[in-house]
């Protein structure tokens, strides 16, 4: 692992969603803190990183990445992954607990001591909510937690009887842990592999309801409110759980929100023709399920946006549709698609950089994804005017994205992870 | 955003708009299904000859790959193959190589180094024939034989021989699918070959439970009334219940279920008075269809069967032909140099 930087990034325009900074200045790295940004900053002896024309931005922040370990049936490691989060600039992701299942100190221990190898980001592991993620008897929430887990949660298993989550929930309420929630109802969802709505129906393919998200998400959010537990729902895909999610803010319950980059730019239309690099659970709903998704973004019902990354060998996509596991690797493609989106019109630049970067850091209750003199430095340095197509720049050890050959904008030329460069590209 | 294009919806005809596999009746244009109308209508004789073969397939071999068990489909797919003189392999995958732990692209890239030139398949995954002929074997002719709740192209196409033989054509037709269209790849695929071949309206009939959602996007109008559903139809398509859809909550009971949506004389009446009854078989009778319709003189169901292997005929000689004009386009004269 590098040393603790010692870096002046030069006249690149720094942008800063916490605190609203968006100016060209000189920032600088001092034994790893973020010193000082300012105009012509002077520091002998620090290395100059020359950024003008480039973008300085907070480290980003990815509430909901599948991490690779052994026996996860997912490509690739934990090494490989975080270096293709780090190529994209990410510094900090969450680690969901189906990767394990994270219901012991030694999975936790091993998750940690992994990441903290390889160097390459902050993982931070969510804790399951039960053991084995069964939905039946508690895990050490607790013990957990001091193990190092900033959450807990369930991945996609589903907690079916409601006396086990609420009072799951009332223990994690104890310890002040949040509750990360994927809201999908099992009996509504099950054997499905597509949004229920025109596209399944023409290929015959078995659905998903839109209702089997918001139904769950109704059940949660009465529990959150009846527990008074914080709570983060993950990858809302569907816009009937939007105005449940604004009611429950407007009641001020402690509730965020997030969505997969995914569910923004594509809809049911993209399984046209059994595209298996968009089997995705939640799956891509109809048109005005995305656009009302943007729109929540935008207004900040949903507060952050993550990769959703779920890297699978090439051998999971290589079957009949119904038959291939789901998910996108998405740790290569989160900047761009969200600079993809600023650019399109789709969401303004300063809330498309919020969404990956402080809005995250704050649903997950971590100091990270701002720009803040003192602290470690996490950023990352952007050529926001390049683009490229990412085939032949893949990191991740799953190629399974519909963007693999797409080009898509923004090369990130430099990470810094806690105030160690995680990435320099040639 | 736009991905890169859906290769399913082209990736069953040639450059030049032939036939190279079967997987779908979506998408492919009027005239080349009536096309196989026409071809199927000349090889029903064969069946009449003394001697029940054409040479057509010749040295060719027909490997029926069902993954998915059906005695009668798989049976009418063989007898249309030797009688085009292939040579014909049954392969029963669901009993074998799966089961072993050997995935479907390793078992089927054993077939292609056996020299296999068709593929008929039936698999339980919607699908399966489009990942087959797109990214494993396509200079193979794959044939769908049924996939999943997806598409079963050539029942559809015996379905429209038999309306074709006794309506004279499609024009100003009205035809009711009733039943379970949920779960009904045979549903979808006469939708789609109603609509291409100009029918005047086709209606699905059932109850909410076996209507898919968005059902209308099939180009179809929905009822979940038979008496309403059935007024002043030409042609009466009565689709197979399978019991398990009981243990599923989909419906209280077959008895419930024959009372309102089973096809009797009585509700028959609705129907115009020359309307004919189909069936794709196997009958479950007295659940979607009382005996007295079934072996009364509207049912045309045995008749399917027959005109069933010369439909399969036709679509097999084509598909074969437009392989070949495919990867040898020299010989194919269009594409010489």
């Amino acid at each position: 692992m590098a040393v603790k930087a010692h870096l002046l990034i030069r006249k690149g325009r720094v942008i800063d969603p916490a605190s609203g900074r968006d100016e060209v200045a000189d920032l600088l790295v001092e034994d790893g803190r973020l010193a000082r940004i300012g105009a012509s900053l002077d520091a002998p002896g620090a290395e100059i990183v020359e950024a003008e024309g480039h973008w300085v931005l907070p480290g980003l922040v990815d509430a909901c990445v599948h991490l690779s370990v052994p026996g996860s049936g997912r490509a690739g490691d934990i090494a490989s992954e975080t270096r293709a989060a780090a190529a994209g600039g990410v510094t900090h992701l969450a680690a969901q607990p189906d990767c394990g299942p994270v219901d012991s100190t030694a999975v936790v221990r091993l998750i940690r001591e992994q990441a903290g190898q390889a160097g390459f980001a902050r993982v931070l592991p969510v804790a399951a909510l039960t053991q084995g993620l069964e939905g039946h008897q508690l895990a050490e929430m607790a013990t957990l937690a001091r193990a190092g887990c900033i959450a807990v949660g369930q991945g996609g298993a589903p907690v079916a009887d409601a006396l086990v989550l609420k009072r799951g929930l009332e223990y994690a309420a104890t310890f002040d842990l949040p509750v990360m929630f994927r809201p999908q109802e099992a009996a509504l969802s099950a054997g499905g592999c597509a949004h229920d709505g025109p596209v399944a129906t023409r290929l015959g393919l078995p659905g998903i309801p839109a209702v089997a998200e918001s139904v769950e998400l109704a059940r949660d959010l009465l529990l959150v409110e009846a527990t008074g537990v914080r709570a983060h729902f993950q990858q809302i895909s569907s816009r009937d759980s939007l105005p449940l999610l604004r009611a429950a803010k407007a009641r001020g319950l402690p509730v965020t929100a997030d969505v997969s980059v995914h569910h923004l730019l594509l809809d049911e239309s993209a399984v046209e023709g059994f595209n298996s690099q968009c089997h995705v659970i939640p799956p891509l709903r109809g048109a005005a399920d995305r656009e009302a998704l943007l729109a929540a973004v935008a207004d900040g019902t949903i507060d952050a946006v993550c990769s959703q990354h779920q890297p699978v060998g090439s051998s999971s996509k290589a079957a009949p549709f119904p038959s291939t596991k789901p998910g996108i690797s998405g740790l290569d493609t989160l900047l761009p698609l969200m600079l993809k989106l600023a650019e399109d019109g789709a969401l303004p630049l300063a809330r498309a950089l919020d969404a990956v970067t402080a809005a995250p850091a704050r649903c997950l209750g971590i100091q990270a994804g701002h720009l803040e003199p003192g602290r470690p430095a996490s950023l990352c340095v952007l050529a926001a005017d390049e683009s490229r197509t990412l085939s032949s720049h893949w990191l991740s050890a799953g190629r399974n994205s519909p963007w693999l050959h797409s080009r898509l904008p923004g090369v990130v030329k430099l990470t810094v992870c806690q105030g160690r460069v995680s990435w320099l590209s040639d | 955003m736009t991905l890169a294009p859906p290769p399913s919806s082209r990736v069953q005809l040639t450059e030049d708009g032939k036939l190279r596999h079967f997987l779908s009746v979506e998408h492919v244009s009027r005239s080349l299904l009536e096309e196989i109308l026409d071809t199927a209508a000349s090889f029903v004789d064969v069946g009449g000859r003394a001697i029940k073969k054409v040479p057509l397939l010749r040295g060719k071999t027909v490997v029926n790959l069902f993954f998915e068990s059906s005695t009668r489909t798989r049976s009418t797919f063989e007898l249309a193959a030797k009688r085009l003189s292939a040579d014909v392999l049954n392969l029963d995958i669901s009993k074998s190589a799966t089961s072993k732990g050997e995935t479907l692209l390793d078992t089927l890239r054993n077939l292609e180094a056996m020299a296999a030139d068709m593929f008929v398949v039936r698999h339980q995954d919607s699908g399966a024939p489009f990942f087959i002929a797109n990214e494993v074997t396509p200079q193979v002719a794959v044939i769908n034989a049924g996939d999943g709740r997806h598409a079963h192209p050539t029942q559809a196409m015996l379905d429209m021989y038999t309306i074709r033989h006794y309506k004279g054509g499609f024009a100003g037709l009205r035809v009711a699918i009733v039943g379970d269209i949920l779960h009904s790849r045979v549903a979808r695929s006469q939708a789609h070959a109603l609509n291409a071949l100009g029918a005047a309206e086709v209606r699905l009939i059932g109850p909410r439970t076996l209507l898919p959602v968005d059902a209308e996007g099939l180009g179809v109008t929905v009822f979940t009334d038979m008496a309403q559903g059935l007024k002043d139809v030409d042609v009466v398509i009565m689709l197979r219940l399978q019991k398990e859809r009981m243990d599923s909550a989909l419906l209280p009971s077959e008895g419930e279920f024959f009372r309102l949506y089973g096809l009797t004389n009585e509700k028959l009446r609705h129907a115009k008075p020359d309307a004919i009854v189909m069936h794709p078989g196997p009958i479950n009778r007295g659940v979607e269809i009382a005996s007295e319709v079934a072996d009364g003189p509207r049912s045309v169901i045995l008749n399917q069967v027959t005109f069933g292997i010369a439909v399969r005929m036709a679509v097999m000689s084509m598909a074969i032909s437009g392989q070949e004009s495919s990867q040898n386009p020299e010989q194919g004269g269009e594409h010489g140099r």
